[in-house]
């Protein structure tokens, strides 16, 4: 069996389990699957991007997704009426001082001839700096924050349409993202590590209590849909033609428009995976692709060969971090609302390395098989669970507190699989699925 | 004068005593990351969820002591629980190694993959804590609350300020200087210890002097299990016990043993003091104190807190990219470039 008729095959099991879900569950959860797994999917080639093609390790992909999703808020929501004039340029003006601040203290420390007035200059430029940013930025936000706080007390957003706001998080996680780099890659491995787990807890905590930026954890609802792709449920069921055109597959109107919203989603997901898909796999055939790898196999012959490292890593980790901003927005979009409080770590960063190792990393058609396929046993291993904890508990008396408590406990059996499957696939394939070639 | 005391007893009672016994926590936490990092050479994501589960069989065993009626008189019970815990801890690590960890130390992988390899533990042991205790709150703690009371303390010293140190503070406290006395006694003057450091300073040489590196490794995991399961009971007794709480103590723990100098255990023991330090006062809110201090016409109007309690995340990170940039082998010289 050649390579390619394998991988076809994988790619075919993978999507026939998510057939499957739709012959035996419902039409309706297998589509969002589909649905996640192209977010995903998409948040694999990110993450093969840095760590495949340069072994950059990044744990801080919740922050660049979070970032993501902060973007659909404020390019596609309304403004909130009054933000702007009672408070809005405060903040940006105290944003600016503070942002000032930093640049001053970062001149002197790098300036100044070392010595006991270098530091004391810094501190004394660094506290002033934020006492004044502070008394700014405190009125200002108690400003915007006052306006309505039942349903905004923030900014609001620039009211664009949604599909402008993917590009727009790509670009707010990419620019975290140089940031981020040009502290932090000079690092070791491991150090860089804790710097990415470090920053995307930041970034969530920043998300969740600056309420005038995106509501905090109060969330934000209602975030436009990306139509005419995406429509509305309700129209669709008050549209005679897709009516008819419904009870011709023989489908009720209702169920029939909820799907066609879905596969609205799916259409579009599928185009931007197709595009980033490609343009990895050119990036990876390129030269830069070639020379990504040599630095990434051995950083010391290729720096010897003139190349400069540190940049090329701080390139590619903006890259990285961009797609997954863009995977953040579009989950955000897809869900119609942000909710600061449900980004987790296992869930947002964890799971994308299991999907990019079990998949195959460096390769990234592996990366995207990895995603659908993790993303598939994530949602199904809970009905699996309960299934099997049913089968062992079922010679148990009913009311006996243990049998209780393993059918209860179910639920958590997803962490426990999928670090097993990371495990095996560490131990008995490390190179994935699909291994690099 | 009065003004002075009563600012200094605010001071110690949101500030240092807090700080004290978080810090203590940390210093426990970080000093099982450094151990792993001195001698296995990898940075433990699964160090948070060995922490957890340790916890949880002490949970569990307490709930279990208390059913039969046990106390410990006015110490939580959780300290009968401790040694059982810490067993139970030392078993899962030890299955860990030998299934998990082993295969690849005989392959030399590189320490990027044993990190990895770290984050698959870290979920199995995550999903195993919330399969046997779920992944609610549990209290545990019992006994008496306070050593001294803020209302005691008042009527005793006539000042208008309280300080109340919690029975769990005082515990963590002398456990923690207990736990790192024999730790440094232990790694200084027994052989096995010193065989340990030996590994840890230059593995090649230790092989040569026929140091036996399973045993090392063994002995490391011992150290390390005892260490996180006391640093989880500390932790649970002084807040409550959640598992996800566990796994974002990762974060700050990190932060301790890498300003203190990834490797090195006295850096690990001052990077948690400075970490919980830094993180309390910067998101104290000090007008209280400043109020005592300060001249009536300055006295602060606003709360005087620099940052909001929910950015302590913040603190131990800025702390920790200063240190990495000004001297990345930390404040004690670690063994981390």
């Amino acid at each position: 069996m050649t390579e390619s008729v394998k991988n076809t095959l994988l790619f075919i099991v993978v999507g026939g389990l998510i057939l499957l879900t739709g012959f035996t569950q419902s039409w309706n959860a297998a589509i969002l699957i589909l649905n996640m797994g192209l977010i995903s999917a998409i948040l694999a080639i990110g993450v093969n991007l840095q760590w495949g093609f340069a072994g950059l390790f990044n744990v801080g992909v919740m922050g660049f997704v979070a970032l993501g999703g902060l973007a659909v808020v404020l390019v596609s929501t309304p403004p909130t009426p009054g933000a702007w004039s009672s408070g809005g340029y405060g903040i940006i003006l105290a944003l600016l001082l503070g942002a000032a601040t930093v640049v001053a203290a970062v001149l002197v420390a790098t300036r100044m001839p070392r010595g006991r007035a270098q530091t004391l200059t810094t501190i004394a430029i660094l506290l002033v700096g934020f006492f004044v940013y502070r008394a700014v930025f405190d009125p200002s936000v108690a400003g915007v924050e006052a306006i309505e706080p039942a349903v905004a007390g923030n900014l609001g957003g620039l009211n664009l349409p949604v599909l402008v706001a993917w590009p727009a998080g790509g670009l707010l996680a990419a620019g975290a993202a140089w940031l981020i780099g040009k502290t932090a890659l000079g690092l070791r491995s491991d150090y860089l590590a804790i710097a990415t787990l470090g920053i995307a807890e930041i970034i969530i905590a920043i998300m969740k209590n600056e309420d005038w930026l995106a509501r905090g954890v109060k969330n934000v609802y209602g975030i436009p849909r990306p139509s005419p792709v995406v429509g509305y449920e309700v129209d669709l069921q008050n549209d005679p033609s897709f009516v008819a055109r419904a009870d011709w597959f023989g489908l009720d109107p209702v169920i029939a428009s909820t799907l066609s919203v879905k596969l609205g989603y799916s259409l579009l997901f599928m185009i931007v995976l197709l595009a980033l898909l490609w343009m990895a796999q050119m990036a990876l055939k390129s030269p830069w692709g070639r020379m990504m790898r040599a630095i990434r196999d051995n950083e010391v012959a290729a720096e010897a060969m003139g190349k400069d490292v540190t940049r090329r890593h701080l390139q590619i980790f903006v890259l990285g971090s961009a797609i997954c901003g863009i995977a953040g927005a579009m989950m955000t979009t897809l869900d119609g609302q942000l909710t600061p409080g449900t980004y987790n770590p296992l869930r947002f960063t964890f799971l994308v390395w299991v999907m990019v190792i079990v998949g195959g990393s460096g390769n990234n058609f592996g990366a995207v098989l990895g995603a659908f396929l993790i993303w598939f046993l994530w949602v199904q291993v809970e009905p699996m669970g309960l299934w099997f904890m049913n089968l062992i508990t079922s010679s148990m008396p009913d009311g006996s507190a243990l049998k209780s408590h393993l059918i209860d406990s179910a639920a958590h059996m997803r962490l426990f699989t999928m670090g097993l499957i990371l495990l095996i696939v560490l131990r008995f394939s490390p190179r994935g699925l699909i291994p690099e070639k | 004068m009065m003004d002075l005391l009563n600012a200094l007893v605010a001071l110690s009672n949101f500030v240092i005593v807090p700080a004290v016994a978080y810090g203590s926590q940390l210093a426990l936490g970080a000093l099982g990351v450094t151990l792993i990092y001195g001698i296995l050479r990898f940075s433990n994501f699964a160090h948070g969820d060995t922490m957890a589960f340790g916890a949880m069989i002490a949970v569990l065993v307490t709930w279990g002591l208390q059913a039969v009626g046990v106390s410990f008189g006015p110490l939580p019970t959780a300290l009968l629980a401790l040694p059982f815990a810490i067993l139970g801890c030392i078993v899962l690590v030890l299955i860990t190694d030998r299934l998990v960890y082993r295969f690849y130390r005989e392959q030399r992988a590189k320490p990027v993959i044993l990190v990895i390899v770290s984050m698959g533990v870290m979920f199995i042991m995550n999903g195993l804590v919330r399969f046997i205790i779920g992944p609610d709150d549990q209290r545990f703690s019992d006994g008496a609350r306070f050593i001294i009371s803020a209302r005691d303390f008042k009527s005793m010293t006539g000042l208008r300020e309280g300080l109340a140190i919690k029975t769990s503070q005082g515990i963590t406290l002398v456990v923690a200087v207990v736990a790192v006395a024999l730790l440094f006694w232990f790694l200084n003057k027994t052989r096995t210890g010193k065989s340990m450091r030996a590994y840890s300073d230059n593995e090649d040489l230790a092989l040569l002097s026929g140091i036996n590196p399973e045993r090392v490794v063994m002995i490391t995991w011992i150290i390390v299990a005892a260490l996180a399961t006391t640093a989880g009971v500390l932790y649970g007794l002084d807040k409550s016990f959640k598992p996800f709480v566990y796994f974002q103590l990762l974060l700050p723990i990190f932060a301790s043993a890498i300003v203190g100098g990834l490797g090195n255990p006295l850096g690990a023991i001052a990077g948690g003091f400075i970490i919980a330090f830094s993180e309390v006062t910067v998101t104290y809110a000090w007008k209280k104190v400043l109020t005592y201090v300060a001249p009536e016409s300055l006295a602060p109007s606003g709360l005087v807190q620099f940052l909001s309690t929910d950015y302590k995340f913040a603190v131990s990170f800025a702390i920790l990219l200063i240190v990495l940039l000004f001297k990345p082998t930390g404040l004690f010289k670690g063994k981390a470039v």
